[in-house]
């Protein structure tokens, strides 16, 4: 009992203010928890990649949907509650700084049918700063931390843009292949560019032995010119059906890219908590020359883990290129590096490093982004949302600062010794 | 070799100053004109409130801290004096009530970061993201300052004029004078070897009896104060506030201060050093200026890369100063 209970704690406090912040959504939120269960028109139905809407004229209108979960609902209501999600969906993308043409606009599906909602909504715009705190948190275990994943994400979304622009225009090796299966050339262009940004970060750091947060800042301030330097400091759009599906398109039920959350979550669970690699990187985080003693390679370790961190950058700037159908190499993944290390921390691992958490820095992830919703879904302007953020920022960071805690608790001590004099 | 003792602490700052020489000479000798002290002086006035800006940036990092909130102070500031004289009220009045506010943030944000001893790098984070929402508070939308008599006055009347057109601006002014407390502070009071001392060593320095609480929170105060008279002088450059301002200035700042010769680990480094590193930023950004066909992301490019340079510089000293402790 108390050794699971252990297990478990880090996730005590972040999992108390998402409680918390769903209550208050529960109370003073309408619908906040409606999940409803939306069938694809069936004209689209069948359009897995290889059949491109039509771009910008494939909004589906309201009444196309088949309202499975409650058919005996007024049909004027449902049409009342679409437009207020889709106003919803408006707001949402203006704080994402987005085009506003978001959510219900891709005509893919795999199986037709999926949830519709705004918990799934959490998760869906949550997916990216989950990805990236999945390599932040690992980066951070070891006593580092990559500033640069922002700068990153742009540079994997402008190469993705710029190679399905020249494959669209025939200009490249593999165009012949046809749209529904040369997409896969710049997701993996995108993957490979990224995990090298993260080479050279992991070089700076393992090989050179410079500062993580001086030799990474060193791509966040280079990596936005490289990436307008690739798109040529244009904002490139595309509307390839297999790149939108990524951030936009369902399966099971479920936006696309909370699967591939999942899918790198149980890979790297598996790889952190199955083998060894997780409990040498704890190791180097602790104490790295006391693991250099003892046999492990803890250049190797932190190096590895920059590269991770690289790969998960890649597919966090291919899910928003993909959500917004375009590189905007200005501004994708502007301060998101900030937001993946608010998620890791929040998430109990510690920035001195030396243990570290997966499944808390996604419920920190998801925390932001709930708490992002509920300011929109509040009318709160997106500007504003910060000054809250921030707030919780720092409750949950002294929640869980030891200093803070025996403060308190001495507080509470002296006031019960008192008591017990008088 | 053994006559010339060149002190390794003298080598970065040289290296900084030995860069701006370089890139100027560049500039001259691609460019008429670019030598013209016209340039040269325009080149204080872009960029005077990046430099107060990173004074504060050099301080809290020679403590071994960092502070993030600088850009978003600046934007705040500027937003807030815009608006309150838009609003009616005296412009001395919100310049200092701004100044205010940035001492008081800055003093927060040291003790958070002394009293609960949480990092640095998270406090100033959520400090960033605080002040920014608060400028969007104050107003979502740009602000000029139009016909306000004391800015009309900094502008006209505030100036030393060098003849030949040329004139020393205010802001200008403000800024050496800045610098030049901050070096004072930083090399001959109690409080700035302090600095030194907690930043090479803060254990040491708490040994040796050293307030480190104190010189902490000071340091960080001092960064908001620099901040917000940064914002002060962002206003009076701009005529304008905009809370949308300066996103992203405090890595500018931390890249002027790593230029500058500064280790960000702490405890090294000069605050004269800043000043070249924001004059090699604008030097830079002058230079793709003049040219017109370079496109401005290489600006960030080449200054990513000499903050890469400098990086490899400064260990490079590191490694040898400790190998020639270790032979003795």
């Amino acid at each position: 009992m108390n050794k699971t209970s252990n297990k478990f704690r880090h996730l005590v406090w972040p999992l108390v203010s998402l409680a918390l912040l769903l209550l208050f959504n529960a109370i003073f939120t309408d619908n906040f928890f409606k999940i409803e269960i939306k069938k694809q028109d069936s004209a689209q139905a069948p359009s897995v990649p290889g059949n491109p809407p039509a771009s910008g004229t494939s909004w589906i209108t309201p009444e196309s949907y088949e309202n499975v979960s409650d058919p005996t609902e007024a049909a004027a209501k449902a049409a009342a509650e679409e437009v207020e999600a889709a106003k919803q969906t408006v707001k949402e993308s203006a704080g994402q700084q987005a085009v506003p043409e978001k959510k219900d606009d891709k005509g893919v599906s795999i199986f037709g049918y999926y949830l519709y909602g705004t918990p799934i909504d959490i998760l869906n715009q949550g997916s990216k700063v989950m990805v990236l705190a999945i390599g932040m948190t690992l980066v951070i275990a070891t006593g580092g931390i990559d500033i640069s994943v922002g700068a990153v994400m742009a540079i994997a979304g402008a190469i993705a843009a710029l190679l399905i622009s020249m494959l669209d225009a025939g200009t490249c090796i593999g165009a012949g292949m046809g749209p529904s299966v040369y997409w896969i050339i710049p997701v993996l262009a995108a993957l490979v560019l990224a995990t090298i940004a993260g080479f050279w970060n992991g070089m700076l750091v393992a090989g050179f032995g410079i500062q993580p947060m001086v030799a990474t800042l060193v791509l966040m301030v280079a990596g936005r010119g490289v990436a307008q330097l690739i798109t040529d400091g244009q904002i490139i759009t595309f509307d390839n059906p297999g790149l939108v599906f990524l951030c936009n398109g369902h399966a099971l039920f479920l936006p696309f890219s909370v699967w591939i959350v999942v899918a790198m979550y149980v890979i790297f669970g598996l790889l952190t908590r199955k083998t060894a690699f997780g409990l040498f990187i704890e190791s180097v985080g602790n104490n790295e020359r006391a693991s250099r003693y003892a046999g492990i390679e803890a250049r190797r370790i932190k190096w590895l883990t920059y590269v991770i961190c690289g790969f998960c950058a890649g597919m966090a700037g291919l899910l928003a290129a993909s959500n917004i159908k375009c590189a905007d190499s200005n501004n994708a993944g502007l301060n998101l590096e900030l937001d993946a290390i608010l998620a890791t921390v929040i998430g109990g691992t510690s920035m001195a490093g030396g243990r570290f958490f997966l499944s808390g820095s996604l419920v920190g992830a998801i925390l932001i982004q709930t708490l992002t919703t509920t300011m929109y879904m509040k009318n709160v302007s997106p500007a504003i949302v910060a000054v809250p953020k921030a707030m919780v920022v720092i409750i949950v960071c002294l929640l869980q600062s030891p200093v803070f805690r025996a403060k308190v608790l001495s507080i509470f001590a002296s006031k019960a010794a008192k008591g017990g004099v008088q | 070799m053994k006559k010339f003792k060149f002190p390794m602490r003298y080598v970065p700052i040289s290296a900084t100053i030995l860069v701006f020489f370089i890139v100027y000479l560049i500039g001259i000798i691609s460019f008429e004109n670019f030598g013209s002290s016209k340039v040269f002086l325009d080149l204080f006035v872009d960029n005077a409130y990046l430099g107060i800006a990173a004074i504060g940036t050099a301080l809290v990092i020679l403590t071994g801290g960092i502070d993030l909130s600088v850009g978003s102070i600046i934007a705040f500031t500027s937003i807030l004096i815009a608006k309150m004289i838009a609003s009616g009220s005296n412009a001395l009045v919100a310049i200092a009530l701004a100044l205010v506010i940035g001492i008081l943030f800055g003093m927060l944000q040291g003790w958070l970061i002394h009293c609960f001893s949480l990092p640095p790098f998270l406090v100033t984070l959520a400090g960033m993201f605080f002040i920014r929402g608060c400028g969007f508070i104050v107003s979502e939308e740009s602000i000029g300052i139009k016909n306000d008599p004391v800015f009309n006055f900094i502008q006209n009347d505030l100036t030393i004029k060098l003849g030949k057109g040329m004139n020393l601006r205010f802001i200008v002014i403000v800024y050496i004078v800045v610098l030049v407390a901050a070096i004072f502070f930083s090399q001959r009071t109690r409080s700035g070897r302090s600095i030194y001392a907690i930043g090479d060593n803060e254990l040491a320095a708490t040994l040796m009896g050293i307030p480190v609480g104190r010189t902490k929170i000071m340091t960080y105060t001092i960064a908001g104060f620099c901040s917000a008279l940064a914002g002060v002088v962002y206003a009076i450059y701009l005529k304008a506030g905009n809370p949308l301002n300066c996103v992203g200035l405090e890595m500018d700042a931390i890249a002027a201060v790593v230029i500058g010769g500064t280790l960000l680990t702490g405890g090294v480094g000069y605050v004269f050093g800043s000043l070249f590193g924001v004059l090699v930023l604008g030097l830079i950004q002058t230079l793709i200026v003049f040219d017109g066909r370079i496109n401005s992301w290489w600006t960030r490019i080449i200054v990513g890369l000499l903050v890469l340079a400098f990086i490899f510089m400064q260990n490079l000293i590191t490694k040898i100063s400790k190998s020639k402790s270790k032979s003795q």
